[in-house]
């Protein structure tokens, strides 16, 4: 197939996904909390998303004339780039995607690495103290998380023998991965929602103490970036958490292979909001420690327990 | 002159002579109220809080009186401003009140912030609304007003109302010089502005601000994210609540006192007319008791729900607020069925209540005595079993009972350092003796130890109220003294004493015998209590507002040091404070 095709097929679906989960979440989170939601524009309210975009990019963009520009305008940007990009590795079936790298995994954390610059910098940049501790707090539990969400993959890494998002998937014909490597799983989705910055982990913004956190000064357009960029965020760990976990577009035959791993994906989207309308927020201090004290030693002890296993087999 | 009231008496007079006491009055509470020499003050409220048995350790209240317009003096000293001081003595049970004549040259009198930390902020409103000079107090400056205010506010000669003064215009250069004024300047406050190592950032947490849950300024101090001391600036809800006191009518004063804590609404009521009852020497029927306890107790319950739901969105967790401001809803279903109002329907009469209950109340809230004990369980599910929540809020903001009671901490947050005092059970008050229910302690005082206190407190409100439906007695919702307002009416059309109560009590208000009484009642937040003074007017010659808030906020800085911003939240939610009572 054409490459430009499937990398315009990739992005339109991946972002009507971003921006459909404005409206998914909304009336979600309404139906948990004893409230109808957004039901007015056109059938169920379906609309608020084009009514949602349409206002973002009317708003004013205004940009503070004590922030440093240039960084202050990358910042929405680069969160954008790195989650997009991070799609291109992943199959959603099994001759659907836009590459397939042998370094799939690795180009994932890398990317997710850089993500957090988005935040950090764009609180930075902002020059207001709100937005400043967000981005401290943004850098903190990156240090902590990025550690440990690495390491959770590599027991899934061991076992398919690839860094690639295909083998994985090919791998799990006859087991997924979420057996044999359950605890790789529990760490690695901990750490998907503290990289995603989602309720319970949302200490960045933390929206009771810090009004919006590291995006307090953004408005118009920038905002919608870190706004569709959070929406991304939970669908690329959906996505992810699927293909490493729970075989991908592996199902049965009678619907095609994309519909199984969609269908997954929705999943693991609804259990995101389905902690964002349920637990309270920790504590920075104790989401780090959490981090190292216990998710760590949890992964490390995966990669242990997987090798001596697999050692074993051979 | 009762026994207690002459021990205490007593033992100043052993303690400081006969003629240390100029002058003891006698209150329609029945609260023993002296008055001494500016220079004994200090010796003697020291002596009163540490020299004697059974101490007074609690400074429940400190305010001033501009005496220069009273006519009916009663024999008290001449004088043309009056500090009072009023303590509470948890071991005696009994409150005593001590005035200090001043005259207008002369308008000074020694601080006492170094025998209670806490006469800090009513040292500061005294100041604020009445120019009186406190020598020694470490920062004396207006606390309610803002700082280009021109004039005392609580003087007779200060105008009342805005068609009094010229109309308001707000030029540019007096808008900078207010936002100049609103500039915090650490100096000023004689803050370092670093440590050893780093500076220090100062946070500018409000007036909007998520967290505040209304207008509040906290200027917090910070080392990283611990915080190094808070100022709060507050006056930003300042509605001058006490000064419309001294303009309305008895009667027409009644619905600013539902704004005072606007969530408990008739609880406010409440307080306010039972000090008013006390002066005019009113009994209240039965049933009109009754009614006033069920309706209180309600709003004691949608009070604490949206303080459940509220301190939940603090912690970061969305739902809860909507669950429980669905039931209080609920709540307001009855009360709207019962007064015609929701969260304000200042109900309460001088003598009674409005009207009778409407037929079939009992099913009315019946159903909700049924329906909430499920929904209280599930908020324990969602929230006070949550180990995050526990993480957030065990251990945090902790104080013992002796700091509660040096700052003036009532209510729950008294009751969570395992100090049993409620004021239904201590000095019960419309009947609530009659009652059968559990005062729930508390035993670290943190934060948690609050929430469990409250959760609780909205079980035993619903023991009342069941009990109330079971119990109803029959009788009058009013009662048949000449100043109850309106009065009744079943002899108007018959008897010419009756018609004249009804006209006079309708058309200019009702007047009120000369005295003073307070009767402090457990609101919603803590101890809430209406300090009255009549002159024999249709209107009040002084309302002192006692509100909880206004000392929980107080402590804050205390408690919060050394703690995280996300701590601090935690502190602020588990006080359950609201702007309206905290500045009225």
């Amino acid at each position: 197939m054409n490459y430009l095709l499937i990398i315009g097929i990739t992005l339109f679906v991946v972002l009507s996904i971003a921006a459909g989960l404005i409206w998914i979440e909304r009336r979600l989170l309404s139906v948990w909390q004893d409230r109808l939601g957004p039901n007015r524009v056109g059938p169920f309210g379906l609309f608020q998303v084009i009514a949602d975009t349409i206002k973002l990019f009317f708003k004013e963009d205004w940009v503070p004339p004590f922030s440093d520009k240039p960084v202050f305008i990358l910042a929405p940007g680069i969160l954008m780039v790195t989650i997009l990009l991070t799609f291109a590795v992943i199959p959603f079936a099994p001759d659907f995607y836009v590459f397939d790298s042998n370094i799939g995994i690795l180009f994932f954390l890398g990317n997710s690495s850089l993500g957090v610059y988005s935040i950090v910098l764009g609180g930075w940049a902002s020059n207001n103290k709100y937005s400043f501790i967000g981005a401290m707090r943004a850098s903190a539990q990156m240090l902590t998380y990025e550690v440990f969400m690495g390491l959770s993959l590599m027991g899934v890494v061991m076992m398919a023998d690839s860094f690639s998002f295909r083998a994985i998937v090919e791998a799990q014909k006859d087991c997924w991965f979420i057996i044999p490597q359950f605890f790789g799983f529990v760490v690695f989705f901990i750490a998907g929602v503290a990289e995603t910055h989602r309720l319970p982990f949302d200490i960045p913004e933390a929206e009771g103490e810090l009004i919006a956190g590291y995006h307090s000064e953004y408005s118009g357009m920038k905002f919608g970036m870190f706004f569709v960029g959070e929406y991304l965020g939970v669908t690329l760990i959906s996505a992810i958490i699927a293909t490493l976990f729970f075989g991908g577009w592996l199902g049965p035959s009678f619907l095609p292979p994309a519909f199984w791993f969609f269908l997954k994906t929705f999943f693991f989207i609804f259990v995101f909001i389905l902690l964002r309308a349920s637990l309270p927020r920790p504590r920075y201090d104790q989401l780090m420690s959490l981090g190292w004290k216990l998710l760590l030693p949890l992964a490390l002890l995966n990669i242990l327990i997987t090798g001596a296993v697999l050692l074993f087999l051979k | 002159m009762n026994n207690t009231d002459r021990n205490i008496l007593s033992e100043i007079a052993s303690a400081f002579g006969d003629n240390a006491i100029l002058y003891h009055q006698l209150t329609k509470d029945d609260t023993p109220t002296i008055w001494i020499e500016k220079n004994s003050l200090v010796k003697v409220l020291q002596h009163l809080k540490n020299g004697i048995s059974e101490p007074y350790k609690m400074l429940f209240d400190l305010t001033g009186i501009d005496e220069r317009t009273r006519t009916h003096l009663n024999g008290q000293p001449k004088c043309d401003f009056t500090v009072v001081y009023h303590l509470t003595s948890f071991e005696r049970n009994e409150d005593i009140r001590i005035k200090v004549p001043l005259k207008e040259n002369d308008l000074q009198l020694p601080t006492i912030t170094n025998v209670w930390e806490s006469a800090n902020w009513y040292e500061r409103e005294v100041y604020d609304m009445f120019g009186i000079d406190f020598t020694g107090h470490p920062k004396l400056t207006r606390i309610l007003m803002p700082r280009s205010w021109k004039g005392f506010p609580l003087r007779k000669e200060h105008p009342a109302r805005a068609t009094e003064l010229a109309p308001y215009v707000l030029t540019e250069t007096m808008r900078d010089e207010e936002e100049a004024d609103l500039k915090f300047n650490p100096a000023e406050y004689r803050m370092e502005t670093k440590s050893e190592d780093s500076d220090f950032m100062f946070l500018n947490i409000g007036p909007q601000h998520p967290g505040t849950h209304g207008l509040l300024r906290l200027i917090v101090q910070l080392h990283g994210e611990d915080i190094v001391d808070i100022i709060p600036d507050i006056g930003f809800h300042h509605r001058g609540a006490e000064k419309m006191g001294e303009r309305q009518s008895w009667h027409t004063y009644i619905p600013y006192t539902d704004r005072i804590d606007y969530l408990s609404g008739v609880i406010n009521n409440h307080a306010y007319l039972l000090s008013v009852e006390k002066l005019a020497g009113i009994k209240i029927p039965e049933r009109a008791d009754v009614i006033r306890i069920m309706m209180s107790e309600l709003f004691r319950i949608a009070s604490h729900l949206v303080w459940i739901g509220t301190f939940a969105q603090d912690m970061g967790q969305m739902s809860p607020v909507f669950y429980a401001f669905n039931d209080r809803e609920r709540v307001f279903d009855i009360v709207s069925a019962i007064t015609g109002g929701r969260m304000h329907p200042s109900w309460f009469r001088i003598g009674g209540v409005a009207h009778d209950l409407p037929d079939g109340w009992e099913k009315l809230v019946q159903s909700f005595v049924d329906y909430f004990p499920k929904r209280l369980k599930e908020y324990d599910k969602l929230i006070i079993k949550n180990s995050i929540f526990k993480a957030r809020t065990v251990g945090i903001g902790v104080y013992t009972t002796e700091e509660a009671i040096e700052w003036g901490i009532t209510g729950s947050g008294l009751r969570a350092t395992g100090y049993n005092w409620d004021y239904r059970r201590k000095r019960p008050y419309s009947r609530y003796e009659d009652f059968d229910f559990e005062i729930p302690l508390g035993k670290n005082g943190d934060c948690y130890d609050r929430a469990i206190v409250r959760m609780e407190e909205m079980r035993q409100s619903l023991r009342i109220v069941q009990q109330c439906i079971n119990n109803m007695p029959a009788g009058h919702y009013k009662s048949d003294h000449p100043l109850t307002v309106p009065p009744r009416k079943e002899k108007t059309m018959q008897d010419i004493e009756t018609l004249i109560n009804h006209f006079v009590n309708v058309s200019w208000g009702p007047v009120i015998p000369v005295g003073e009484a307070m009767v402090p009642i457990e609101g919603a937040k803590g101890i809430n209590g209406y300090y009255l003074i009549s002159d024999g007017s249709t209107s009040s010659y002084r309302s002192r507002i006692r509100t909880p808030s206004f000392p929980h906020m107080q402590m804050l800085p205390f408690i919060s040091k050394g703690y995280t911003i996300p701590d601090l939240l935690s502190i602020l939610g588990a006080m359950d404070f609201v702007l309206a009572d905290l500045d009225r």
